[in-house]
């Protein structure tokens, strides 16, 4: 059938230009490397031993590729009907900060009760901050790419306001932190390693996030508003509440990040929650085309390419910040190309 | 190079522009298989040809847009290459398409001298604006050159699109449906405009399914059907009967003839929507509309005549509940439906076919089957996704009992031409027997087949019992479909009109404003 080859051959040509980003990117921070006087070489194979040479390597990735997961869906959500929220990063500190109020007060609950609340507080945190700017843009006051990006920088100072004052730890007064987390407040993980069910509600919530686009009315009606929104106005969908009830969930979804972080990995909330998921997330996001099998793909690379920060610090006595400098060698180059894989 | 004689030969000259043997393929399709397409100088050769006849493919390969999968473009006999438009300006080919590429905010003086390939660092004011005020009165094409682009009636916008290209040198003039946008007597003056350019010796490729317009001002007719040329016919010798046969082959001719004149009601029903003293705020870019009181009965067609721009597509959006009315009252069937949203007023039963369905009515990355199920309410609905044999069933349904030819419904609307996009928009609308059809110019962009079958379904519907209130600019159109005419003018009702009265001489004064001019005298 046409259908079959045309899209065989739509898979060829985002795989061919997947290795051409990839190869141009690992090529010139090679270049980098060897300027440095390092070995190229030598840094790659290490990454590669490293991740997947054993178990723990592995774990670790995926606990990276957890929260990027959901950033990438909290930018991909709205992606779809023509919203532009590179707020994920706030989000997540929303998320995480009413959990810590929930986890800080509802510290007598069992496990099996408080668990659930915390992930819909996670939810709601983040769902609500990401509602801000889709309320001003619904009523087309301010566009949400700018009002997204500035609360990115409010979220993590209302974080901070937090672990200084109110929930400032008595233990640790030299530095700013809650409170530890009680043991039923701690997302359970696996394998006796760092993973934790932040992957399970990732997984899921892309799973859904594909299924609701591509099965429901709702997926319908989004993407149609994404790809004409007045012609949308027209047929009556109600375009300004589908925008909000985007917004929530995509703040939502990302708030779940903030909420795995501090219940799985940190057990407290702390100010330096986030090296910038966020916005790595989007990156993910976009670099995906917004499809999920590509989030996934996309987010094992980013994992994959911060990973190399961590072992280039250890084995080369690299500055992990050369990282920023690969991620930012890919965002040009993708952007020189003016076209996201997606095609 | 030799260039090749043909039955050119006998005039000594080789032509202006000449294409042999094109051939261009979209995937399995052939789009175009010409043997031989000429262009004259001092001729005007109209393209003629149904939606998706390969017309504007032909243009667009000719323009440089599109490269050919073979065969050679001459140039004054001379084989050239065209690899871009920039080529084809180069060489004197000039296109103006159906979507004006003016820059909205810039004037028209920057916007011609904008597209002069050889604009020095320094722009020459002086030189550039003699020569814009020359071509302006040698070939009736004044416009300011001072206003922005933006600001410009369509019709003017058409003037300096035609502009630019003159004085970027072309001596080849493509217009892809030039008059589609046009009111009538803007059309008239284009047509002057193109008289006096062959008077001057430029070749006019005009690209277009209009008989009547061809038959006026073609000096040789190539006819395209399914992508090959089915015929040549000289301007002298074409008759309308002619031109049919050639389009849409043997026997088809008779068939689009127009339908007799459906019986004039003289009772109407129920009053379907009824509008009573509508008027809304002034809006930036909107028209505002000026206490309209109007009533559309059940089995009746009303028809709105008017310049474009007079407030109809406001006086539209005001019947779907898209622009809120902001003193007065609307009615549908009865019911007050002032404050209703857009989901509620169709799920009554109102349907739309806006004047730009690709804009306004479809969404180009959707395939053509999700953009059939868009704005069904939850007719469609399966638990929470979309019952999809039954939309398709309903839809192929619409599409037979139109007579369409229905696209695949799998690929996406983007694709679609022009026409093609309006069929499946009166699919979509038609498909489940609207009570209230509100049409904004909803024959445009279709061929004369199309036409026929949209304005035949009009009037079935009328007769099954529906409103309908057609918007339109084609006089000949409105006095065949209508029971009423109304004439709007800057948002106002200029007059309503009754059958005996359907004259272009009663119905003009009121479209241009003469009553006004002759109330104040």
């Amino acid at each position: 059938m046409l259908r079959d080859g045309a899209t065989l051959w739509h898979y060829a040509m985002r795989a061919r230009a997947f290795a051409l980003v990839a190869g141009i990117a690992l090529g010139v921070f090679a270049a980098l490397l060897i300027a440095a006087g390092k070995n190229p070489v030598r840094a790659y194979a290490d990454t590669l031993i490293y991740v997947f040479g054993n178990a723990y390597g592995f774990s670790e990735l995926l606990v990276r590729m957890t929260p990027l997961l959901l950033t990438a869906i909290a930018a991909a959500l709205p992606a779809r009907i023509g919203l532009i929220n590179v707020g994920a990063e706030g989000q997540l500190y929303m998320g995480a900060w009413l959990t810590t109020g929930g986890a800080l007060t509802l510290m007598d609950l069992p496990a099996f009760l408080l668990l659930p609340v915390l992930t819909v507080l996670g939810f709601v945190g983040g769902g609500l901050w990401a509602l801000i700017p889709g309320m001003l843009r619904g009523l087309r006051l301010v566009n949400e790419t700018i009002s997204t990006l500035l609360l990115n920088y409010v979220a993590p100072l209302i974080v901070s306001y937090f672990i200084f004052g109110p929930w400032r730890s008595p233990e640790s007064s030299s530095y700013p932190q809650s409170p530890a987390f009680v043991d039923a407040a701690r997302l359970p993980t696996f394998f006796h390693s760092r993973v934790h069910f932040g992957l399970v509600l990732a997984l899921a919530a892309l799973a859904l996030f594909s299924w609701a686009m591509t099965r429901t009315r709702f997926g319908l009606d989004i993407r149609a508003i994404g790809g004409n929104a007045e012609a949308a106005r027209r047929l009556g969908i109600p375009v300004v509440g589908y925008m909000l009830v985007v917004m929530f969930i995509a703040g939502g979804i990302a708030g779940l990040a903030g909420m795995a972080e501090v219940t799985a990995i940190q057990g407290r909330l702390v100010g330096e929650l986030s090296p910038g998921y966020g916005y790595v997330g989007f990156l993910v996001s976009w670099l995906a085309g917004t499809r999920a099998s590509g989030i996934v793909l996309m987010s094992f690379v980013f994992a994959l390419i911060s990973s190399v920060g961590d072992i280039l610090q250890i084995t080369q006595g690299v500055p992990y910040a050369v990282v920023d400098i690969l991620l930012a060698v890919i965002l040009f180059i993708v952007l020189g190309r003016g076209l996201s894989l997606n095609y | 190079m030799p260039h090749r004689h043909s039955d050119r030969a006998v005039e000594g000259a080789p032509p202006l522009l000449e294409a042999l043997g094109i051939v261009k393929r979209f995937g399995k399709l052939v789009a175009n298989e010409i043997d031989q397409f000429t262009v004259d100088a001092g001729k005007i050769v109209a393209l003629l040809g149904e939606n998706g006849a390969g017309k504007s493919t032909l243009a667009k390969i000719l323009y440089g847009y599109y490269a050919p999968d073979a065969g050679d473009i001459n140039l004054n006999g001379k084989l050239v290459r065209i690899k871009s438009p920039r080529d084809a300006r180069a060489l004197g080919i000039g296109m103006v398409f159906q979507n004006f590429t003016l820059i909205p905010t810039m004037s028209v003086f920057d916007n011609v001298a904008l597209f002069l390939h050889d604009l020095p660092v320094v722009v020459p004011r002086a030189e550039i604006l003699r020569r814009i005020r020359d071509y302006a009165e040698r070939f009736h094409l004044t416009v300011d050159p001072w206003r922005l682009a933006g600001q410009l009636a369509v019709g003017d916008q058409q003037k300096v699109e035609i502009l630019k290209e003159l004085l970027a040198g072309a001596r080849v003039l493509i217009l892809d449906e030039p008059t589609k946008v046009l009111a009538p007597q803007e059309s008239e003056g284009l047509f002057r405009t193109l008289a006096e350019l062959r008077a001057e010796g430029f070749g006019i490729v005009l690209i277009t399914h209009k008989l009547r317009e061809v038959l006026a001002v073609a000096d040789r007719i190539t006819v395209m059907r399914h992508g090959r040329i089915a015929g040549v016919v000289d301007g002298r010798d074409a008759t309308e009967q002619v031109l049919l046969a050639l389009m849409f082959g043997e026997g088809a001719a008779s068939a689009s003839s127009a339908a007799p004149v459906a019986p004039t009601h003289q009772d109407w029903g129920e009053p379907a929507l009824e509008l009573i003293r509508v008027s809304t705020t002034d809006v930036e870019g909107r028209v505002p509309l000026n206490a309209i009181s109007l009533r559309v009965g059940s089995g009746e067609i009303v028809g709105i005549a008017g310049v474009s721009g007079n407030g109809q597509r406001e006086l539209g959006d005001v019947v779907l509940g898209l622009l809120q009315a902001h003193t007065g009252a609307k009615l549908l069937w009865g019911e007050d439906a002032t404050r209703w949203p857009v989901a509620k007023v169709r799920e009554k039963g109102v349907a739309e076919i806006p004047d730009d369905p690709l804009s306004l009515a479809c969404v180009p990355g959707l395939t053509v089957r999700e953009n059939l199920a868009l704005g069904s309410g939850g007719r469609y609905a399966l638990r929470l996704g979309v019952d999809w044999p039954r939309c398709d069933a309903d839809m192929q349904r619409s599409f037979a009992r139109l007579g369409f030819a229905r696209p695949d419904f799998a690929t996406r609307a983007a694709i679609l031409s022009g026409g093609n996009l309006q069929r499946v928009v009166l699919a979509r609308e038609l498909a489940h027997e609207p009570q209230l059809i509100v049409a904004l110019y909803p024959t445009r962009g279709l061929d004369a087949r199309s036409t026929t079958a949209v304005r035949a379904l009009f009037r079935a519907a009328r007769d099954r019992g529906a409103a309908v209130l057609l918007v339109s600019e084609d006089l000949d159109e409105l006095f065949e479909l209508s029971d009423r005419l109304v004439v709007m003018f800057r948002g106002g009702i200029a007059a309503a009109l009754a059958p005996k009265d359907f004259h272009a001489e009663s119905v003009a004064p009121f479209m241009v404003g003469a009553h006004e001019q002759a109330d104040a005298a």
